[in-house]
């Protein structure tokens, strides 16, 4: 997790959990990157009764999954996605992890390669708070949902929602769905056309399919 | 030469549990001959087991316990030999979490062994004597084959799990790749899917130590009414210094002395790791059999469950349903994590179903024995998972 402040329900759902969980079809085999504590894992066994697996790469999260009754490894988005076979899962899963792996592409590679489909969830870097910081003070933005300095950020790749779709657009994937989301993970139920949302939403979960 | 330090006892009790065991026993001959991996085939044969708890009416609630190295039937029940309590009772037992109150628990002496199961100590019924070396080298999928047939025996179709640890994971790993339909879940701890060159050469150490005492008499020293004693303890204090950690052995006996208050200038146990070691080696030899140690160190050495399949471990899993829980611990340097990894890896590649946990301890590979409350909660965690997908109960009791 890179440092957003996502609200949960009045059951400890995450509002992005909700989105993405939305996405996933009834029963499938999903692997979920970056588990963390398991909660997606759990929303996702307890509410589309899915076939789940996780790589998490702290290894305390790791464990406290296992504890849980969770299918998890410990392993790292960079490296260890070489090891399944194409086509492994129907779903794979991409949460906030994107911006800090070390090289995006290549991960975004392996997630279409295993999976019938991704869903991937990235913070939009070109959000009008971002671009005011840049534009008015000249500086790398800081701001309570993005709180890290330059030096010390584990979100290494940033990229805006646009730059997004046009990788997905190199890589031959189809953008099957989009949802635009604000900080606290709220779906932006508002219509509107692609440059708006690189504007106004901070983050955005697409769902793809090679 | 050797005797010494003998406790007479405890050896006829260990020689009268070699043939007729006072834990349950099953005997296969005829059609149920055991076809061995190198060839041979052994009939009669007999396999001493334990069981704990009861089999459901859909007996789908049994789980295995595969035993290490020096290991027993005696998981959770006093070892009648030594007396003491069940060699990994933390972890199976009322409430455990490998509930006796919930699962039916069964565990075997290994094929190979001297604790009632067919090894080199039992008497060979074609000539009356025991066998010594004339039994065929066995393997660890001998070992597991014949645990199949007990669990045919006793009418289980399916286990819902398999456990153990070393030698017990090594099974455990064969158990899935041999009998995927089998196995409902599988949790090999500190374990490895072959055994490496670095722990080859300690089990020849230990080997050679047991053949080089003059009274192991070519195999035969039951006969000859002698025990190599001496060898066996050399053997066992080698090896178990392989079973802890630097920093353990540091924190337990650092340079201290035993029982003096400076160096005596001589080769008596000065340091307090000496007499220890000593100790280990000589207890160990009054409830175990030379020739056993010998045949069970080689099945170890033989394991390399890719080899089985074309020199692809991910072709030993494929298209498995077991769920698996992997498991190593940080300071274990005789099953070091990333060879849990590269079991992992390997199911990955084959999709499976897999959980991994590198649990830190500083206790080195016998960190799987000892409390470790880490490890219970995994493992607690993990049936809890494995049961609900089972449609059976859940472990009681809490960690």
């Amino acid at each position: 997790m890179n440092g957003f402040p996502v609200t949960s329900d009045k059951n400890g759902v995450r509002g992005d959990h909700k989105v993405v969980a939305s996405l996933v079809p009834e029963g499938a085999r999903v692997l979920d990157i970056g588990s963390e504590d398991g909660a997606l894992l759990r929303l996702l066994a307890e509410t589309r009764r899915v076939d789940g697996r996780g790589i998490e790469l702290s290894q305390d999260g790791v464990n406290r999954c296992v504890a849980e009754g969770l299918s998890v490894i410990q392993g790292d988005a960079d490296t260890d996605l070489a090891d399944y076979p194409d086509r492994a899962f129907d779903v794979v899963i991409l949460s906030q992890t994107l911006q800090a792996t070390r090289d995006p592409k290549g991960v975004m590679q392996e997630l279409l390669r295993i999976g019938d489909q991704a869903i991937v969830s990235i913070p939009n870097f070109a959000h009008w708070r971002n671009r005011m910081q840049l534009l008015f003070r000249g500086r790398m933005p800081v701001t309570k949902y993005l709180p890290f300095q330059w030096y010390d950020t584990p979100n290494i790749h940033f990229c805006s929602l646009r730059d997004f779709v046009v990788l997905c657009g190199e890589l031959d994937a189809t953008v099957e769905k989009a949802v635009a989301l604000s900080a606290h993970g709220h779906k932006i139920a508002v219509p509107a056309p692609w440059w708006v949302w690189n504007i106004v939403a901070e983050q955005a979960v697409f769902l793809l399919r090679h | 030469m050797s005797g010494e330090k003998e406790a007479p006892q405890v050896q006829e009790a260990s020689r009268r549990e070699t043939d007729a065991p006072s834990s349950k026993l099953a005997v296969f001959s005829g059609a149920d001959a055991l076809e061995l991996d190198s060839g041979a085939s052994l009939s009669p044969w007999q396999v001493a087991y334990e069981t704990y708890g009861s089999l459901n009416a859909d007996r789908s609630n049994a789980v295995m316990i595969c035993h290490a190295l020096t290991g027993d039937q005696y998981v959770a029940s006093t070892n009648p030999i030594t007396g003491k309590p069940g060699w990994w009772d933390r972890m199976v037992g009322p409430g455990r979490p490998i509930d006796t109150d919930r699962y039916f628990v069964i565990c075997a002496n290994v094929l190979g062994g001297c604790l009632g199961t067919t090894g080199p100590a039992s008497t060979d019924p074609k000539t009356g004597r025991p066998y010594g070396l004339s039994l065929p080298v066995l393997t660890i999928r001998d070992m597991v084959r014949a645990q199949a047939k007990l669990i045919d025996h006793l009418g289980i179709e399916t286990l819902f799990a398999v456990a153990g640890g070393s030698m017990g994971g090594m099974q455990v790993l064969q158990w899935a790749a041999s009998y995927p339909d089998r196995v409902f879940a599988a949790i090999p701890i500190a374990a490895s899917a072959r055994h490496s060159s670095q722990n080859i050469a300690f089990h020849e150490v230990g080997r050679q130590a047991i053949m080089a005492d003059p009274n192991w008499a070519g195999g035969a020293y039951i006969a000859k009414n002698v025990r190599p004693t001496k060898g066996l303890s050399v053997a066992r204090m080698a090896a178990h210094i392989t079973y802890m950690s630097d920093e353990s052995l540091h924190r337990k006996f650092g340079r201290n002395l035993q029982d003096r208050d400076g160096l005596t200038f001589g080769f008596d146990a000065d340091f307090q790791i000496e007499s220890y070691l000593r100790h280990q080696g000589m207890t160990f030899v009054d409830r175990f059999d030379a020739n056993s140690y010998l045949y069970v160190t080689r099945a170890m050495d033989y394991f390399d469950l890719a080899a089985e399949f074309g020199g692809s471990l991910p072709a030993a899993f494929t298209g498995t349903t077991t769920r698996f829980c992997v498991m190593s611990f940080t300071s274990d340097w005789l099953f070091p994590t990333p060879e849990s990894r590269e079991v992992v890896r390997a199911l990955n590649a084959a999709a499976a179903n897999v959980s991994f946990v590198e649990i830190d301890s500083d206790r080195g590979h016998d960190a799987f024995l000892l409390n470790v409350p880490e490890m219970f909660r995994t493992i607690r965690g993990f049936l809890t998972g494995a049961a609900k997908a089972r449609g059976i109960p859940a472990p009681g009791g809490s960690d």
